[in-house]
């Protein structure tokens, strides 16, 4: 796997394993000392960063030739190898950058908004270890290496939404968050494993790799090894993976909960990076998909639904952070939906542009609750004069999620909407009303919580200390500039998609739509918002409910499962193995014993008896023979 | 083999215990101290001689090493025969490491110290003999030896298993229980053992002799048919198969913390060493025809297990159906018969045994501390004990399954090696390891986190370095073979391979028997 | 004249008998005693009629130890009863069971 243009160097492995050293060095030095964690974590992050943009200036300037592998043996054993490495490509390049890029803003920012915390070292400690995992995923070079970073990114996920532990809500939230991510990793587990099953008919050529898979695959379909119906079932269940992880309906319901969670915790994990690690795999494994049109079809499908059902549960959701999550489950749903459409280089394109605007709609939500210590949108407002950066941050990140024309997420959004109108109109049309609602429920948020006069005096409400704004500027300007940085192209898009006219006009009408409802509803209360909830009662009702997926999912697990399975498994544990089986066979040799036991009377004149007779009857028939 | 002078290395982990054992009966009781610092240092010297052995090992040479042949009964051809290959080596390590903390854990016992000890050392006496002993008998003497000393222990030491606040198993229960379900399957097993000696007949016990004389002239199919049932049953008792489990969980939960640390930590893994190395690599025919069985049994432990434990209220005994869960993951492993499988099931004898050790560890401490391990009453202790509240989730992490524990890896050689032959078998372990979650993220939940209960006593943390020790050495080994496997599976790899070669050349020899080894496709 | 050795067999069966009788019927200690000394001398009989048959001293010999021997045996016996006798006030045997389970 040697590639003659290899001359980076260390560089890789430095900027896979510096998050992971910082981690290390926190629990061993650092579990007491506060600056020296953050320190050692935004340190550590930073490092990657660097590392990886000395990468990519090293992979432009010397023209290399991606994607290059780096890896080592990580089990070998004669029927199964399986190495850890570093794959550099455009993809896992972009990924990095991101992830360490928007990381080091966030490490920087969590640095005040947890000073007051007492569990800080554990915060950072466990940060880091979360940019480790991340990267792991992103640098993969097989499907194992893949699954083991998918695994300790749910680790990560787990211990910082359970952060403040104490929080019956946080640590059920964490430990939901992981259970539902367990659920998904079974299919994905074993498709992963299906697919290395099938990667040779040879057991000793068998591989996880993803360049030898992906050399390999048309092979495999042509010489009828990998029919096609296996191979369908392989996509869905390592799908399974995404559907999890990127929270995908059904399995989205950990992801609004996740907000319990730090808000910088949100951003990063929630919100940039972990969570559109599902897409990330999806992208990565294109060259699977692309083989197995059923999959794309139900990919596609999973998305669009998710993006337009989290959309309108956005819409009746008073939390600030809960509204952002939903948006995230929607944007997120976006992208799913491109993969399942053919564009994979589109869904990494909105990947990207969302990263950035989403880590600021949630930095800025930080800001806003470490300013205020709240949450509901209708206990806030006023703060677009009390915490202007703040502010206008939220207004620049709105703006490019809701795809305003010029913003980044504008040209990603475009790109996403202008396949779909090509390639299936009944999902363009529900990307098409996301928009709408997208711009709706964000408009919303930002000019109830900050525009709209406060009822209530914010007089201490103040702006945040400039580690805490500088984050935000940064990631505004990149919410900005994204979309002209020609990232299609470095992702090998090389036709530029012309976003077709009507796409473009009737994304602009569903912006400005959205955007306009809100502002009559809101500021110019011309129309009221209970007119609606009146109208569409119904709906309302099922979306106070969240179309009921927590319910099924808590009835399942407190009734079927914790009650009737596992309590039935309980009873014949109790009664029929331990009750009947076992203490039966010791009852039956007591039992034996109490009836043998009634020969021993203790009388000697029995005994007597007998003996005599015995003898004599011994004698008798001696004598007579 | 390395060279003679250096067999008494693994004499002296063998007996470095006993030593101590024997040490102790002379000591006078009031002498705790001293007490504790001799079984310290005989199992310290048993971990350095451990751990000798494992870096030392010869695995250029590979077969068995370190050995030491004293002759005791010519006339039966009984002898003191000693040696370990990879498994063994794997196997010594782990009951060192497990043996090492468990008498560190153990001073947090203060009635009766000296018997406590003089049990606890013939305990430990006796799994190292199963490990180290390359003589049938011996493998057996060694057996009842390790599963005697139990009796006591539980019965003296232990403590009731309660739910809401009734006693639900008496210790006295679950002390007679253990004793005499691991008898009766010793015993089964020793009809098995005779058998196959009087069978063989060389008019040896000694392993190695028999290893090679049935892989040049194999046993009777027929026999092998009859005897390998009663091995494995017999052994699997302990090991413990379903549906012979259920003296598992109630031994661990009576058992002091220390005791079920090596009880769940290694006697189980006797059972499935003891049918690996006897009734799977002396018996191919019989292997191949019951191992199928066995993987049934093996996937009701995964799941049966997992479900009852997420029933239990009761942290030990939550811990104990987990054991009695994962030991279904290295029944499988045996089943499966391929080498990939047969690895993962040696490698998940080592890691599930310091996961778990590590586990009944910690909920010693925190029984110690707030003396309940009642689920509903606990919670909120993460706050008053971080350091053990971390071990926790690590313990829960490992024991899901977590990349970057040893669990993990060798749960995944366990599944791929099932993949192939058993796939329904092996998406039900996948399922396991999802079962799994459910109730070690309900017990860290309902333990650690949440809000605390006010009216339990404070508990206090293991603060210093001593106390801190076997908890780091466990999660340090855990982490250290499931970052880097690459070296201890090389090592399992030498000693499963010969043994799968020997059931393969069975199946050439025997064709048209039902097919369990995967040759090609 | 000399009696035929039948008749010395025929009365220590009778003894015997009656002593086993005795055992077999009786539960006062004493009679007990009293039946066992019957067996005992049953066979002294048979001893001391074969020695003299097979002019063999032996036999006689073996009488000595055995009417030693009973005599200790009563001795022990007789304690017993007396015993039994003050804590129990009874010499019913059904009635000690106090050792019995």
């Amino acid at each position: 796997m040697v590639n003659p243009g290899l001359n980076v160097g260390l560089l890789p492995w430095l900027t896979l394993f510096s998050p992971l050293a910082a981690a290390a060095a926190i629990l061993v030095f650092g579990i007491h000392h506060r600056r020296l964690s953050s320190s050692l974590a935004v340190g550590g992050l930073a490092l990657s960063f660097v590392s990886a943009a000395c990468l990519l200036l090293h992979v432009l300037q010397h023209r290399l030739i991606l994607p290059i592998e780096t890896a080592v043996t990580w089990i070998s054993l004669p029927d199964l190898t399986v190495s850890f490495g570093v794959l550099l490509d455009p993809l896992s390049l972009l990924m990095t950058l991101v992830v360490t890029g928007v990381g080091s803003g966030i490490f920087l920012y969590s640095t005040s908004y947890m000073s007051d915390d007492p569990g800080y070292s554990r915060y950072f400690g466990v940060l880091s270890l979360f940019a480790f995992s991340m990267l792991t995923i992103v640098l993969a070079t097989n499907w194992l290496q893949l699954f083991l970073g998918w695994e300790l990114v749910g680790f990560s996920s787990y211990a910082l939404i359970g952060h403040w532990y104490a929080k019956p809500a946080a640590a059920d939230a964490g430990k939901k968050a992981f259970m539902v991510n367990r659920v998904a990793d079974f299919g994905f587990m074993l498709g992963i494993i299906a697919l290395w099953a099938w990667s040779s008919p040879l057991a000793s050529e068998r591989t996880f790799s993803f360049q030898v898979l992906q050399a390999r695959l048309p092979h495999l379909l042509e010489m009828g090894w990998l029919t096609p119906h296996v191979l369908i079932g392989i996509g869905l269940l390592i799908f399974c993976g995404a559907l999890g992880k990127s929270a995908q309906m059904p399995l989205h319901v950990w992801l609004p909960d996740a907000m319990e969670g730090p808000t910088p915790v949100s951003a990063l994990i929630h919100a940039a990076t972990m969570v559109a690690a599902g897409v990330y795999m999806l992208c990565r494994a294109f060259w699977l998909f692309e083989h197995i049109p059923m999959a794309l079809q139900v990919i596609a499908w999973v998305g669009g639904i998710t993006a337009c059902a989290a959309a309108m549960l956005a819409l009746i959701e008073n939390d600030l952070k809960r509204i952002l999550a939903y948006s995230t489950l929607s944007q997120l749903g976006y992208m799913v939906m491109a993969v399942g459409l053919g564009g994979e280089a589109a869904a990494m394109y909105h990947l990207t542009t969302h990263a950035f605007f989403k880590a600021l709609l949630f930095l800025a939500a930080g800001s806003v609750i470490h300013a205020t210590h709240r949450q509901n949108i209708w206990e806030l407002g006023g703060l677009h004069k009390a915490m202007p950066i703040t502010s206008w941050s939220f207004l620049i990140g709105g703006l490019a999620l809701a795809g305003f024309p010029g913003l980044s997420g504008f040209f990603s959004k475009e790109a996403i909407l202008s396949l779909a109108y090509e390639r299936n109109g009944v999902l363009y049309l529900l990307g098409a009303m996301t928009a709408a609602l997208t711009a709706f429920y964000i408009a919303r948020a930002w000019l109830v919580a900050f525009f709209r006069p406060a009822h209530d005096s914010h007089a201490h409400a103040h702006e945040s200390p400039s580690v805490m704004t500088g984050p935000l500027i940064v990631l505004a300007g990149l919410s900005i500039v994204a979309g002209y940085l020609g990232l299609p192209t470095f992702l090998g898009e090389h036709e530029a998609h012309h976003g077709s006219p009507v796409v473009v006009a009737v994304s602009l009408l569903a912006v400005g739509g959205g955007f306009g409802l809100a502002w009559l509803i809101y500021v110019q209360r011309a129309i009221s918002s209970a007119l609606f909830l009146e109208r569409f009662r119904g709906w309302v009702w099922v979306l106070e409910r969240k179309y009921g997926f927590d319910q099924l999912y808590n009835w399942y697990v407190d009734v079927v499962q914790q009650r009737v399975i596992a309590q039935a498994c309980q009873l014949v544990e109790r009664h029929l193995i331990i009750g009947f089986a076992v203490n039966g066979t010791a009852w039956l040799t007591q039992a034996a014993g109490r009836v043998i036991r009634r020969c021993q009377t203790g009388v000697i004149q029995q005994y007597a008896l007998v003996f005599v007779t015995g003898v004599v009857v011994l004698v008798y028939t001696a004598i007579r023979r | 083999m390395p060279p003679l002078s250096s067999s008494w290395i693994l004499a002296l982990v063998l007996l470095a215990p006993a030593a101590a054992a024997l040490l102790l009966c002379v000591v006078p009781a009031a002498q705790a101290v001293w007490v504790r610092r001799i079984a310290v240092l005989a199992t310290g010297a048993s971990l350095a001689g451990a751990l000798t052995i494992f870096f030392h090992y010869n695995r250029a040479l590979a077969g068995y090493q370190y050995e030491m042949l004293v002759p005791w009964i010519s006339s039966l051809g009984i002898s003191f025969h000693l040696g370990v290959d990879g498994i063994g080596t794997t196997l010594v390590l782990l009951h060192a490491l497990c043996a090492f903390c468990g008498v560190l854990i153990s001073y947090a016992i203060t009635d009766r110290v000296k018997e406590y000890y003089i049990f606890y050392l013939v305990l430990i006496t006796g799994v190292f003999g199963v490990f180290t002993s390359l003589d049938v008998f011996f493998i057996y003497f060694f057996y009842e030896m390790a599963v005697i000393p139990m009796y006591p222990l539980i019965g003296i030491w232990g403590s009731d298993v309660k739910e809401h606040g009734m006693v639900r198993f008496s210790k006295e229960y679950a002390a007679m229980k253990l004793t005499i379900y691991l008898t009766a399957g010793a015993v089964l097993a020793l009809v098995g053992l005779l058998w196959l000696y009087a069978s063989s007949g060389l008019q040896t016990s000694d392993l190695v002799a028999l290893e090679h004389h049935f892989s040049l002239t194999p046993l009777a199919p027929h026999l092998q048919r009859m005897i390998f049932p009663l091995l494995v049953i017999g052994f699997g008792v302990i090991a413990p198969m379903w549906p012979f489990h259920s003296w598992s969980p109630i031994g661990h939960a009576a058992a002091p913390s220390a005791v079920s640390m090596l009880h769940a930590g290694v006697l189980m893994k006797l059972g499935s060493y003891a049918i690996l190395r006897l009734a799977v690599s002396l018996m191919p025919d019989g292997a191949r025809l019951w191992l199928p069985w066995l993987a049934g049994l093996c996937v009701m432990n995964i799941i049966y297990g997992g479900l009852v434990a997420m029933a239990q209220k009761d942290l030990k005994l939550i811990i104990g159906y987990s054991s009695s869960s994962h030991m279904g993951y290295v029944l499988l492993g045996i089943a499966v018969l391929t080498p990939v499988g047969l690895n993962g099931a040696v490698l998940l004898m080592f890691a599930h045994g310091l996961m778990t050790a590590l586990a009944f560890a910690l909920v010693g401490h925190v029984y110690d501390q707030t003396h309940t391990r009642y689920l509903p009453e606990l919670g909120g202790l993460a706050k008053s004990l971080p350091f053990i509240a971390t071990c926790g989730v690590i313990a829960a992490m490992a024991s899901s399954g977590l990349p970057g524990f040893a669990n993990f890896v060798a749960e995944l050689l366990v599944i791929v090696g099932a993949w192939d032959q058993y796939r329904l078998q092996a998406v039900l372990a996948v399922l396991g390891v999802v079962i799994t979650s459910v109730y070690m993220l309900r017990l860290v939940r309902g333990t650690f986190f949440g809000q605390a209960n006010e009216s339990l006593p404070h508990a206090r943390d293991a603060t210093t370095p001593f106390a801190r020790l076997p908890y780091l050495i466990l999660t340090g080994a855990l982490l250290a073979v499931g970052c880097w496997p690459k070296p201890l599976i090389s090592l399992i790899d030498l000693s499963t391979r010969p043994i799968i070669a020997r059931i393969a050349r069975a199946q050439a020899a025997a064709p048209g028997v039902g097919s369990t080894w995967r040759e090609s496709y | 004249m000399t009696l035929p050795l039948q008749h010395y067999l025929v009365l220590s069966g009778v003894l015997f008998a009656i002593g086993l009788a005795g055992i077999l019927t009786r539960r006062n200690i004493l009679f007990l005693l009293l039946s066992i000394e019957l067996m005992f001398n049953a066979a002294n009989l048979l001893f001391v009629a074969y020695a003299r048959m097979w002019h063999d001293l032996g036999g006689q010999v073996i009488v000595l130890f055995i009417i030693t021997v009973a005599a200790a045996e009563v001795t022990v016996g007789l304690a017993i009863a007396i015993l039994m006798s003050r804590q129990l006030r009874t010499l019913n045997a059904d009635e000690a069971r106090s050792l019995k389970w």
